[in-house]
């Protein structure tokens, strides 16, 4: 397994700062479009869409780390950083929603946010997440115990697989998009049952 | 130096040009008083630009996207194009497009569309009252109600193949809806033919309904006593009902219709509070008298 071998070791040596300055890519891109033109004649669902999508491909691709690990590839050190970046999405996600899409018109922000089931779905997503963000330093492992902060950042899996539905709900129709990823969602999450965790490739 | 735009799709068509258009339209109008400039019916907000009416359509024959329908709609084949008319009519047949529009005065109709997707756009239609077309074939008075058709042609219509989307897309008016004279049916936009993407050759535009009753492309017109089926009603009958009015206070089941964000505006566009029949209440709201709209959304 050499291609292995030599895969963990160059991960190895990349710093996890490298994950945050990729992960800013995307954003880059998206505030240079809406500018620009790139996404439209409606560039706000378009940001919105766009944010919200990559917020969920870097939440998802930090649910595969452990997965991949069983199959040898060791990119752990790079989890936290992915978690965070999908997480600054999410946060610009909502961030437009209230701002460009609602406009600040609060009354309608409230109302939504307990009167659609897809808000409140995203919405809940979105708390979810934060206590995980708010405690992804190295100081919260130390304070908390390694034990019950395992236990508080399993909230990602619930958090992810909420944001995967909030993204299926949307729509007038079906979406492929939305719907792959809430399938890779719910494969990344089967393996973590006792069953599938068991077995060791 | 690198080329870097600084235009938004709002700047594509200057304001400047539209006014300017307008007042050699009213001056035109002045020097031939016996044309139809649609008395009244037009609004005098801005029209979007070409550019965004042509690029942000529904029109899932041809993808889901919005980009979809400017992508692909120039593989529909438009000409020859013939509407079938029939059911309770005194001449009914296959009508070709020339003789559709033959002795219909074409008007500039400039109206507010209203997606139930929560946005909406300032639309410069060209087209004839349908109550025009429809005294042309004669209604019959057992008529109720009037049902649509979309052509359904899948090696030209990317969209209606390997899907579940009930085919061919059928709307349907009641009468006193159809003979409205603010419905018309649309055969052109700007100074140019309807774009394909836009539904050509011929659509329905009913402006103080949802965007989706102004069914595209029409292939069958059917005159009947019973109120026809309408393809997002068969899809989902609590989020879309036949009439589909414009209204604020019926919400989707899954979002809010109380406000809409224009088209056009660019990413500081906002919102604004959408009007009960999208405005056009004055005209249209007596059709309606006792009827409870919460019921029949």
């Amino acid at each position: 397994m050499a291609a292995l071998d030599s895969f963990n070791s160059t991960a190895r040596r990349v710093p996890s700062w490298v994950i945050y300055a990729l992960g800013a890519l995307p954003f880059a891109m998206l505030v240079y479009n809406s500018l620009y033109g790139g996404l439209g004649p409606d560039p706000i669902k378009g940001l919105e869409k766009e944010l919200g999508e990559w917020g969920l491909r870097f939440l998802v691709a930090s649910l595969a780390i452990t997965p991949l690990m069983r199959l040898g590839l060791r990119m752990l050190k790079f989890r936290r950083a992915i978690g965070l970046v999908g997480f600054y999405y999410i946060c610009l996600h909502f961030f437009v929603w209230i701002t460009l899409d609602l406009a600040l018109r609060w009354g309608q922000i409230g109302s939504e946010l307990y009167k659609r089931p897809f808000i409140v779905v995203g919405f809940a997503a979105f708390l979810m997440l934060l206590p995980l963000a708010l405690t992804s330093w190295n100081g919260a492992i130390r304070r908390l115990g390694a034990v019950a902060w395992k236990k508080l950042h399993r909230f990602a899996y619930v958090a992810i697989l909420a944001g995967a539905v909030h993204y299926v709900m949307i729509g007038k129709v079906w979406s492929f998009d939305a719907l792959f990823y809430l399938a890779l969602t719910v494969v990344l999450l089967a393996t973590r049952l006792p069953f599938f965790a068991r077995q060791r490739v | 130096m690198p080329f870097i735009p600084d235009l938004r799709w709002s700047d594509v068509t200057p304001k400047a040009q539209f006014l300017n258009r307008r007042q050699i339209m009213a001056g035109a109008a002045l020097l031939a008083p016996g044309m139809a400039w649609g008395a009244g019916y037009s609004t005098d907000e801005t029209p979007n630009t070409l550019e965004d009416i042509t690029n942000y359509n529904n029109y899932y024959e041809f993808g889901y996207e919005k980009t979809d329908p400017a992508a692909y709609a120039s593989a529909l084949t438009i000409d020859p194009w013939s509407v079938e008319i029939g059911g309770m009519v005194d001449k009914p047949g296959k009508y070709d497009l020339s003789d559709v529009l033959a002795g219909l005065p074409i008007e500039e109709r400039i109206y507010r569309f209203r997606c139930v997707e929560a946005w909406s756009m300032i639309v410069p239609w060209q087209g004839f009252e349908l109550s025009g077309l429809l005294n042309k074939v004669g209604v019959q008075s057992s008529a109720k109600y009037v049902a649509f058709e979309t052509l359904v042609r899948p090696e030209e219509m990317r969209g209606q193949t390997g899907t579940s989307f009930p085919y061919p897309y059928v709307e349907g008016l009641r009468l006193d809806e159809a003979m409205h004279p603010l419905t018309i049916m649309a055969t052109g936009l700007y100074d140019q033919a309807l774009p394909k993407q836009n539904g050509a050759p011929l659509r329905l535009v009913v402006p103080w309904k949802y965007g989706f009753k102004s069914i595209k492309a029409i292939v069958k017109i059917t005159l009947t006593d019973k109120m026809p089926p309408t393809t997002w009603n068969i899809l989902a009958a609590n989020e879309y009902g036949f009439y589909a009015n414009v209204n604020p206070e019926v919400d989707h089941p899954r979002w809010s219709q109380a406000s809409e964000r224009p088209i056009g505006g660019g990413l500081f566009g906002g919102r604004k509070d959408t009007v009960m029949f999208n405005g056009y209440g004055d005209q249209v709201a007596s059709l309606y008298a006792g009827q409870d709209l919460t019921v029949d959304y």
